[in-house]
């Protein structure tokens, strides 16, 4: 079952630039944390360290496997992180008014970042099986649509609205990847912006009102719309190299809201200026090219859209992180992945590497 | 599993084609943000680095107005007034000594307190203002305007501060407020607050807290390194919150506490076919303006240990024994099983021996021979003695159950008490002891271990005249703003139904207006001239004075042992528009003291509603 030549063909490359940037990301994390030390924050980078740890295994532990059994699977997984979004929701933790976390004794679970993978795989299947070669009609992506919305609807019922829109993002870059008929989408759109009002009708209150914070969380002068000015006063005034390592200004004084999480892009362009964040970004930008080549050499359509399913999640949650730190688009509290703190999102997102490596060591191996 | 030639040769090339496109798009989005990160560091970043070295953006809250309340007629309860407060920013002191010496100088501190707190803020956290003193006068507020050169960090904040126009009037309905504590703030409810924030804590302040409160607004504001405002960056005006209008009327609830005025008891009105509450006054009192100020420990620490308890709500958390009042459920138990023929007379002479053991009567030479409606018009004690012997203690019980009593009415006013309706299997699990028969006396006129509020017997009440409905009582008749929809709209709320005949009703009814009307009715004093009252009066014993005693005068007994005096009565009898309960603690005889409340109330209800 093991080949010798998977060893030969492990993507060595792939796991440096992992290395790299889960270093910087605790290095970021220690002088954010720095500043919060009297607030008891300190241990945040020691557990960010741990959850590397945790999720450098279980990529290791997705590379054992071949992702074969995954696509023979695919169905009966994603039904167990959608069993698992309802027990959540049964059952979960709640934590700042939304139910999303498993609590297992010492560690919590989160389902809706497994839903994540398991939609994407699902769909990568879906279509991997289909006849078809693109030109999707309305009709045919019926079925993916399905797949699509209970999760969907499950998450946003938690609520997380960052996670589901982000499962909505993805979806759509896959569904647009094996190409849709054109004239599909701008029907789909159409009805989608005629039915919106009816559907806004049906909504309670209290849930109008959290969608509308959360698409214009600009009108909360307090909260942030405040977080986004400090923010590009932070990556301003970084200039060109920055104000140096543990010397953010901003930071320390804490005018950056969640510097750990959803601003750590922010306190890293403080304190390394114009040259480390472009940096920063073309580490991602090279990740995220690097994936997409163990795309094209897939050897099998399915590999190929799991892995672009993947990389479309990466690169989402990266954009409108970074667009959203330096006020390009409002903030929807989505963390910069990989970067930010989080053990749910490190791990999980080191497994989907793991998966990626995956396609990328059997790209060469044939099974009789 | 076997290998599948999934990918021919132009499928290859058309995914090829499709992921070296996607390779431009992200190429592109990287492009856009490496621009936007060199618009930000680069070209603008020399004013940002500015801003991040000198400058500051302030946030300042901009406090939501709290809701008005108003009366049933639309008369202004409570609003609220401006007050100001003194701050310093710490950060922006030019010499700590010299800035507390000059205010010294302008108003009224304590110099060494004020000077520890803002030491300490200037090491935890130097931006945020330390408030040092609350509600400065006009006088105060103009000597700091004029100085505010000298005195730099100085920040002066008006805050809307809760005003109850009439003092302790429906001081126990209306409630108070507090600051937030910490459960507070964790809660849904709540997310709008923010610490120092003052909430509801108690009546209708509380329990519309979501209503009154209102959303706050902000305002950002750039500020330069000595604390200047430079502009306001961004802002967002507050929304006050909604009015509500209770059911109260402001000069029959003015009434009731007069009434109260110098003794403790409760006193609730209500109106007996929906359940409006009309007045509810409990005595001794508070008033609320003291906690808007924000309380002091002493003055706090001073409500909380005397020992009549002002701020507890007689009317639903008062729990007392019900005495001759009690006589109507047995009554009607009675009625009801067949045990009490109406006709039937039976012989008191002013005692009944039971068990080796002699009941009283409170009229030590008896009434004669008397029949259920002879019995409860002079509330005759033997009479009840032999009915609840003979109706039995369970069967009391499971009749004063149904009629209302041993349960909350449902006001949610926070704290309300179900009182207590004592049968055996309660008397085993409670005191592990059998129930003993001569308890069964007690019990039907009214004393042993029966607990009732005030108002379960003003609901009481008004189900026997409205024909057996149970409404549950309630004080707000509408909220909403002038001119908007209102959000919530008084109804009548159906708790319950008295599934009793109609014939039996009917006697007590009519011995109920004999108690007012007739000569040896001990009512009489509640009696009206235009309308037909109903009533009973009812006079609990406090502790039981050992029956074989010689009586004793009542001005002998020291207070707190004195009889609670009891009166409930409705107006008129034939289509009741009013009813009320009337407890005064230790005040004697229900008939004398309760009673003639009850006319004063009446009577300036039926004054007040013309006729139209």
């Amino acid at each position: 079952m093991f080949d010798r030549r998977l060893i030969h063909n492990f993507d060595w490359i792939l796991l440096s630039v992992l290395i790299i940037i889960g270093f910087m990301s605790v290095l970021n994390l220690y002088s954010a944390a720095y500043s919060i030390r009297s607030m008891g924050g300190s241990q945040i980078y020691v557990r960010q360290i741990c959850w590397y740890a945790i999720g450098f295994l279980i990529l290791l532990l997705m590379t054992t496997f071949d992702y074969h059994l995954l696509e023979r699977f695919a169905y009966p997984l994603f039904f167990v992180s959608l069993v698992l979004l309802v027990v959540v929701l049964k059952i979960g933790k709640v934590t700042h008014g939304s139910q999303r976390w498993l609590s297992f004794g010492y560690f919590n679970v989160q389902p809706s970042e497994m839903v994540k993978i398991s939609l994407v795989v699902v769909l990568a299947k879906y279509f991997s099986k289909a006849e078809k070669i693109g030109d999707y009609r309305l009709r045919e992506l019926l079925r993916p649509f399905m797949l699509i919305a209970i999760p969907f609807v499950l998450v946003v019922d938690q609520p997380d609205l960052g996670t589901a829109l982000m499962l909505l993002i993805v979806s759509f870059s896959i569904i647009i990847f094996v190409k849709v008929n054109w004239k599909s989408i701008l029907i789909f759109l159409s009805t989608a912006l005629l039915a919106a009002p009816f559907f806004w009708i049906t909504l309670q209150e209290y849930q109008k009102k959290r969608i509308i914070t959360f698409l214009r969380p600009d009108l909360d002068p307090l909260g942030a719309a405040y977080h986004v000015t400090q923010s590009k006063i932070a990556i301003g005034s970084g200039l060109l190299r920055g104000k140096g390592f543990l010397k953010g200004t901003q930071t320390r004084l804490h005018f950056l809201p969640e510097q750990h999480t959803d601003f750590s892009f922010s306190v890293f362009a403080e304190e390394w200026g114009f040259v480390g964040s472009a940096m920063l970004l073309f580490l991602y930008l090279f990740l995220i090219l690097w994936c997409l080549n163990i795309a094209k050499n897939s050897k099998d359509k399915f590999g190929t859209f799991v892995v672009v399913g993947i990389v479309a999640s990466i690169f989402w949650q990266l954009a409108i992180n970074v667009s959203m730190v330096t006020g390009l688009l409002p903030v929807v509290g989505i963390p910069l992945p990989l970067f930010g703190y989080g053990g749910s999102s490190v791990i999980s997102t080191m497994a989907a590497m793991g998966l990626i490596m995956n396609v990328s060591m059997r790209r060469f191996i044939f099974q009789e | 599993m076997a290998w599948r030639p999934d990918f021919d040769t132009s499928e290859t090339e058309i995914y090829q084609k499709r992921l070296t496109r996607l390779t431009y798009f992200v190429l592109i989005v990287f492009g856009v943000l490496l621009v936007r990160l060199w618009f930000l560091q680069i070209i603008n970043g020399a004013k940002y680095r500015i801003q991040s070295e000198n400058n500051r953006i302030d946030l300042r809250d901009v406090l939501p107005f709290r809701g008005l309340i108003f009366d049933r007629d639309g008369q202004l309860l409570v609003d609220n007034r401006p007050s100001f407060i003194l701050g310093v920013v710490p950060e922006d002191i030019r010499g700590l000594d010299c800035l507390i010496g000059n205010l010294r100088r302008l108003i009224e501190i304590d110099g060494i307190s004020t000077k520890k707190r803002i030491e300490e803020a200037l090491k935890r956290d130097p931006f945020n203002p330390v408030y040092i003193k609350k509600g400065l006068t006009r006088d105060e507020l103009a000597r700091i305007e004029t100085n505010t050169l000298s005195i730099p960090g100085v920040i002066i904040k008006a805050k809307p501060k809760r005003h109850y126009l009439y003092g302790t009037l429906a001081a126990h309905l209306i409630g108070y407020l507090g600051e937030i504590d910490r459960e507070q703030l964790n809660r849904e409810e709540y997310k709008e607050n923010k610490p120092g924030d003052f909430v509801g804590k108690f009546g209708v302040e509380k329990k519309w807290q979501r209503y009154l409160n209102g959303m706050r607004g902000g305002q950002q504001v750039e500020i330069d390194a000595s604390g200047r405002r430079l502009r306001v960056l961004y802002q967002k005006a507050a929304e006050p919150g909604f009015n509500v209008y209770l059911t109260i009327d402001r000069d029959l609830q003015m009434l009731a506490e007069r009434s109260l005025y110098d003794k403790e008891g409760a006193i609730v009105v209500m109106k007996p076919g929906s359940g409006e509450i009309l007045a509810m006054a409990s005595s001794p009192t508070f008033d609320p303006n003291g906690f808007a100020k924000g309380m002091d420990k002493k003055g706090w620490e001073r409500l909380v240990s005397n020992r009549y308890f002002p701020l507890q709500n007689r009317v639903i958390s008062g729990q007392y024994p019900p005495g001759s009042l009690f006589k109507l459920v047995v009554a009607l138990a009675g009625l009801e099983e067949g045990v009490i023929d109406p006709n039937e007379k039976i012989f008191c002479g002013g005692s009944y021996s039971f068990k080796g053991r002699v009941y009283r009567d409170w009229k030590e030479e008896g009434h004669g021979y008397v029949d259920l409606h002879r019995a409860i018009v002079e509330s005759c004690d033997v009479y009840f003695y032999k009915m609840g012997q003979k109706i039995g203690i369970d069967t009391i019980a499971k009749y004063a159950k149904r009629l209302g009593f041993n349960c909350e009415t449902g006001l949610q006013l926070g704290d309300e008490k179900p009182g207590l309706i004592p049968d055996r299997a309660w008397k085993l699990r409670r005191w592990h002891a059998p129930w003993e028969e001569g308890e069964t006396l007690s019990v039907a006129v009214g004393q042993s271990f029966t607990l009732i509020t005030p108002v379960q017997i003003v609901r009481f009440i008004s189900a026997l005249f409205n024909g057996g409905i149970l409404f549950r009582p309630q004080v707000t008749k509408w909220i909403g703003r002038m001119n908007e929809e209102r959000i919530s709209e008084f109804k009548p709320d159906l708790t319950g139904y008295w599934d009793l005949k109609r014939e039996n009703m009917e006697l007590v009814k009519r011995a109920l207006i004999g108690v007012v009307n007739e000569p040896h009715g001990t009512g009489k004093r509640a009696r009206l001239d235009r309308t037909r009252v109903a009533g009973k009066t009812g006079t609990a014993q406090v502790i039981a004075l050992p029956q074989e005693e010689e009586s004793v005068q009542e001005r002998d007994v020291p207070y707190r042992f004195r009889d609670h005096a009891w009166f409930a009565a409705v107006a008129p009898a034939e289509n009741p528009e009013i009813a009320v309960a009337i407890l005064i603690e230790h005040g004697g005889l229900g008939g004398a003291v309760a009673a003639p409340i009850a006319r004063d109330l009446f009577e300036s209800y039926f004054n007040k509603v013309k006729p139209l």
